[in-house]
């Protein structure tokens, strides 16, 4: 079946005098909008958008729709992003009413039940964290990476204490180095060593009073945990300085091990990755932050506290760095993580975890004898294969096996992340995944390793559109269609 | 219940091929020392129907459109989406995948990205859009950073002190550790008087920060502002509402340098504050310091018109600290939901909705100012939004004004000490003369205690 319509611009399909949302007349006795407002601020036109009637918006975009691989429809092994199933359940109880229609300005009183929630959702997440206090409010896990680091300048500011400098693994996320950059802190790299763990020697070398934070993703961008966590701590502690962790690897660890208790003291959650969002096709997500309690008086306000009375937000935060988003942060996803958190319980948690790394651990070792793994035999969550030896020996790069999977029906692998292996393919399975399709994409990494190079170099074969030339959209960019084109 | 298929067999089978001797052994990696001996202490697992009507019973406690008539605004306003919107929203091939780093797997969402690009730049009459930021508030900081870097000021940043309390308290939380200079121009008349921006604005300014209409929902003299900060070299930045633009003047045809927007109100429900939308728009010759997602469009190997995420070379996952920002999920959705619903709305649909609201605001204001002991604060003209001062406390008329169901307006004094006997009330497109009038009947009696 051919879909010719989806590939047409919605400015494309316009024509004049169309449309296909009705307004009702006005109801109120005064003059026309035009002579309520001084004419020197009107438009004389209104925005040239689109004219299109309803039958053909929603062809347009649900025609679109079917362009997208997703998790409703494909495997989506994409490493560090932990795709995972979003139940449709959620959809439904964000929807409710009584939540969709509240107003973020409307008095405590009028929306205990929301408060309610969002009280327990600062309650679950520090217990799961073993930290002390939560704070909702950032919108995605970056963000929650700027908020935790100006905690952190705040708390130090507080101590009268200058520190100007945050550590950060090689391997780690790029958004770390460039929130601490915003955060007026200078990045400092520190390496991996063989095992692809903290490098201890260079991380002694480069930690002294300047240290304000050592930024850690633990699991790791590699998928391992990484066993001198108790002494990275220790030696970061004994210099004064505080232990932030990405929480992005969430997923490996529920119910297993708790953040406070390996001595980290500020972390960010992906609810939109470990509470299963959805992602939303990049975004929203919400990225709310843990901390113990000595950071706590510095957290974003407001915070929602309980007291004899019922729910308030707390808005009497003295030493709070202020805020970062306005409102309370993406509530619609910490929504449908309570849900989640809710379906689960204790033990379902743990369940994640555990079935996350037996996953990931399954699909390493039916892969590990024809793809080379730097890093060991044994993962947690994810693990990254590379593809340097396939490249050298068959001209195969990462990128040709992504682009191959597509046509298997299997999204594509994160490739070319982690900076540190070359040829990254980085394989997150997530714990929702069965053993059957843990071993048909097997099958189908296995198959494509003996196929022809040149074939692999024009994958994928069976999609809408072959690889779209990158170079030219970047040098002559086109970021908006226009009427003369 | 944890959505895990795999069945006890099968965790055998695969524990074998991996060489585990259990599920323990796999965890070996985090030392004993530090694994959690007992069971997280969260709430018991709930099925699928004490969920729902956990869910429920949460939601009765809460005063929403079921019980009461919203006449609140501030930021987050309640217009109607049309059922195309949530249509579209709702196919899990778009909520379901991730940032589609994948082109030619995500030809749906770069499309749909792009579309929204385009429109941003349609209703904005600016150059170029991104593929959105967090909110309003995070994309006004995010402007400011852009100006910093554009004109190389790094000393002073000027904003009025009638954009919205929350978007300027994000600004000074994001630059509390950069010397920033952040200055808040006072606007006593309810908007920035130009003669005083002209005081102000120095050649050390690296932007001028309005909002158009602003908090107290005034216009603000945005052509005049937009020269005076020219003519110092400071870029204009301006933070409008979408909905005003079926109306008013677009950013771009009175100076804006970069135009920024919380786009709550293109078809996004207001779910207690979020998720909502960052619009931000600018000019050309600023695309490569632009932060966030974009969109462009290419070709592939056959020729075939495609699109791509791209000028990533500005991401910080290539660029690390040097990254134009640290946005790495955005508002994807709330994205899609909005080029949906503008394109739903059209410009003959856009500007009904517009004069709708300022026909049915400016009704709202007269029936109420002919209330004794209410008036209008300022004599500035307005769009969606007023503001009044009220004899009596402000917090308990508006609670007394609750128990007739409805949501009256916003108290300013929390944001504005000199406003304590302050309050603003938004009107939309939704509300009926019907509920206007009982929200007047309802300030009646409020009023008399």
């Amino acid at each position: 079946m051919r879909r010719t319509q989806s590939t047409e611009l919605i400015f494309e399909l316009s024509h004049s005098g169309r449309r296909t949302h009705r307004l009702p007349s006005c109801d109120v006795p005064v003059p026309e909008a035009k002579d309520l407002l001084p004419q020197s601020a009107l438009t004389a036109a209104p925005p040239p958008l689109p004219e299109v009637g309803e039958i053909d918006l929603v062809r347009h975009f649900v025609n679109l729709s079917t362009r997208n691989m997703s998790i409703d429809t494909n495997f989506y092994p994409l490493g560090s992003c932990t795709m995972k199933y979003n139940p449709k359940r959620h959809e439904r109880l964000a929807g409710l009413s009584g939540i969709a229609d509240l107003h973020p300005l409307q008095c405590d009183e009028s929306c205990q039940g929301m408060l309610e929630l969002l009280w327990q959702m600062q309650t679950i997440l520090a217990e799961i964290a073993g930290l002390d206090a939560v704070a909702l409010q950032p919108a995605a896990g970056a963000h929650g990476e700027l908020t935790a680091l100006l905690v952190a300048a705040a708390y130090f500011r507080d101590r009268g204490e200058k520190r100007s400098r945050v550590l950060i693994p090689d391997s780690a996320h790029g958004t770390n180095p460039a929130s601490a950059a915003i955060a007026g802190f200078d990045a400092v790299t520190i390496k991996s060593n063989s095992r692809g763990m903290v490098d201890m020697q260079d991380l002694g070398t480069k930690l002294d009073e300047r240290t304000a934070v050592f930024m850690m993703t633990n699991p790791n961008t590699l998928g391992l945990f990484d066993d001198q966590i108790a002494a990275i701590t220790e030696l970061l502690h004994r210099q004064g300085a505080l232990v932030y962790l990405d929480g992005a690897n969430m997923n490996a660890i529920l119910g297993w091990t708790r953040p406070g208790d390996f001595g980290v003291d500020m972390m960010h959650y992906n609810v939109h990755k470990t509470f299963t969002g959805p992602h939303g096709a990049g975004g929203p997500g919400a990225g709310p932050i843990a901390v113990r309690a000595n950071l706590a008086p510095f957290l974003p306000a407001p915070l929602v506290m309980q007291t004899d009375a019922g729910f308030r937000l707390d808005y009497d935060r003295p030493k709070s760095i202020g805020r970062v988003r306005s409102f309370f942060g993406n509530v619609g996803i910490l929504v449908r993580g309570y849900c989640y958190l809710r379906t689960l319980g204790a033990q379902g948690l743990r369940e994640v975890s555990t079935n996350a790394v037996l996953n990931a651990n399954y699909l390493l070792a039916r892969i590990k004898k024809e793809y080379e793994v730097p890093y060991g035999d044994r993962c947690m969550h994810e693990f990254v294969a590379s593809a340097r030896s396939l490249r050298r020996e068959r001209k195969i790069s990462a990128m040709d096996i992504a682009k191959r999977l597509l046509d298997f029906g299997y999204h594509a692998p994160t490739v070319y992340f982690p900076l540190v292996v070359p040829e990254a393919i980085m394989i997150e399975p997530t714990e929702t995944e069965s053993k059957e399709t843990l071993d048909a994409f097997a099958e189908a990494l296995l198959r494509i390793r003996s196929e022809e190079p040149e074939f692999l170099h024009q994958a994928p074969h069976s999609l809408g559109i072959s690889r779209p030339d990158e170079v030219r959209a970047a040098k002559e960019p086109i970021l908006r269609w226009k009427k003369s084109d | 219940m944890s959505y895990v298929l795999n069945t006890a067999d099968q965790q055998r089978a695969m524990l074998a091929e991996i060489g585990a001797a259990s599920i323990a052994d796999l965890f070996r990696p985090i030392p004993a020392a530090l694994q959690l001996k007992r069971p997280l202490d969260v709430p018991p697992a709930l099925t699928e129907l004490e969920l729902t009507q956990h869910m429920q019973e949460l939601a009765s406690r809460n005063r929403a459109a079921l019980n009461s008539v919203c006449f609140q605004g501030g930021g987050c306003y309640d217009h109607f989406i049309p059922a195309v919107v949530d249509a579209v929203a709702g196919r899990s091939e778009y909520y379901t995948a991730y940032t589609p780093y994948q082109a030619e797997a995500s030809q749906g969402s770069l499309q749909a990205f792009f579309e929204y690009q385009t429109l941003i730049c349609q209703l904005t009459g600016m150059d170029v859009a991104n593929a959105s930021l967090y909110d309003g508030g995070s994309a006004v900081t995010e402007a400011v950073l852009m100006a910093r870097t554009v004109t190389q000021r790094y000393g002073r940043v000027l904003i009025a002190e009638s954009v919205h309390p929350e978007h300027r308290q994000i600004l000074s939380t994001y630059l509390a550790n950069l010397d920033a200079g952040v200055e808040t121009l006072p606007t006593p008349q309810g908007f920035l008087d130009p003669a005083d921006l002209k005081q102000a604005v120095d050649d050390e300014t690296a932007c001028v920060v309005v909002q158009h209409p602003n908090f107290f929902g005034g216009l603000e003299e945005v052509e005049a502002l937009a020269q005076t900060a020219h003519a110092r070299g400071a870029l204009f930045i301006v933070s409008f509402d979408p909905i005003s633009l079926g109306l008013l003047k677009r950013p771009g045809e009175y100076g804006a340098d970069i135009a920024v927007a919380e786009g709550q109100c293109l078809g996004n429900p207001m779910v207690y504050g979020g998720p909502f939308l960052g619009i931000l728009a600018c000019q050309e010759k600023f695309v490569r310091r632009m932060p966030g997602r974009l969109v462009g469009q290419t070709v592939d190997r056959n020729g075939k018109r495609c699109w791509v995420l791209t000028l990533q070379t500005r991401e910080q996952h290539i660029r690390r600290e040097k990254a134009t920002s640290n946005i790495c999920t955005n508002q994807g959705l709330m994205a899609l939901k909005a080029a949906v619903y503008l394109a739903a709305l059209g410009p003959q649909g856009l500007k009904e909705t517009a004069e709708l609201c300022a026909r049915k605001a400016h009704y709202a204001a007269q029936q109420l100012t002919h209330l004794p002991g209410v008036k209008l604060k300022f004599a500035r003209p307005f769009f969606k939004e007023f503001t009044l001062t009220i004899e009596g406390t402000v917090s308990s008329i508006l609670g007394r004004v609750l128990q007739h169901g409805y949501h009256g307006g916003l108290e300013l004094g929390r944001w504005y000490p000199t406003l304590a006997d302050g309050m603003s009330v938004a009107v939309t497109e939704k509300r009926t003369r019907g509920e206007i009038d009982g929200l007047v009947k309802a300030f009646a009696q409020a009023m008399k205690g």
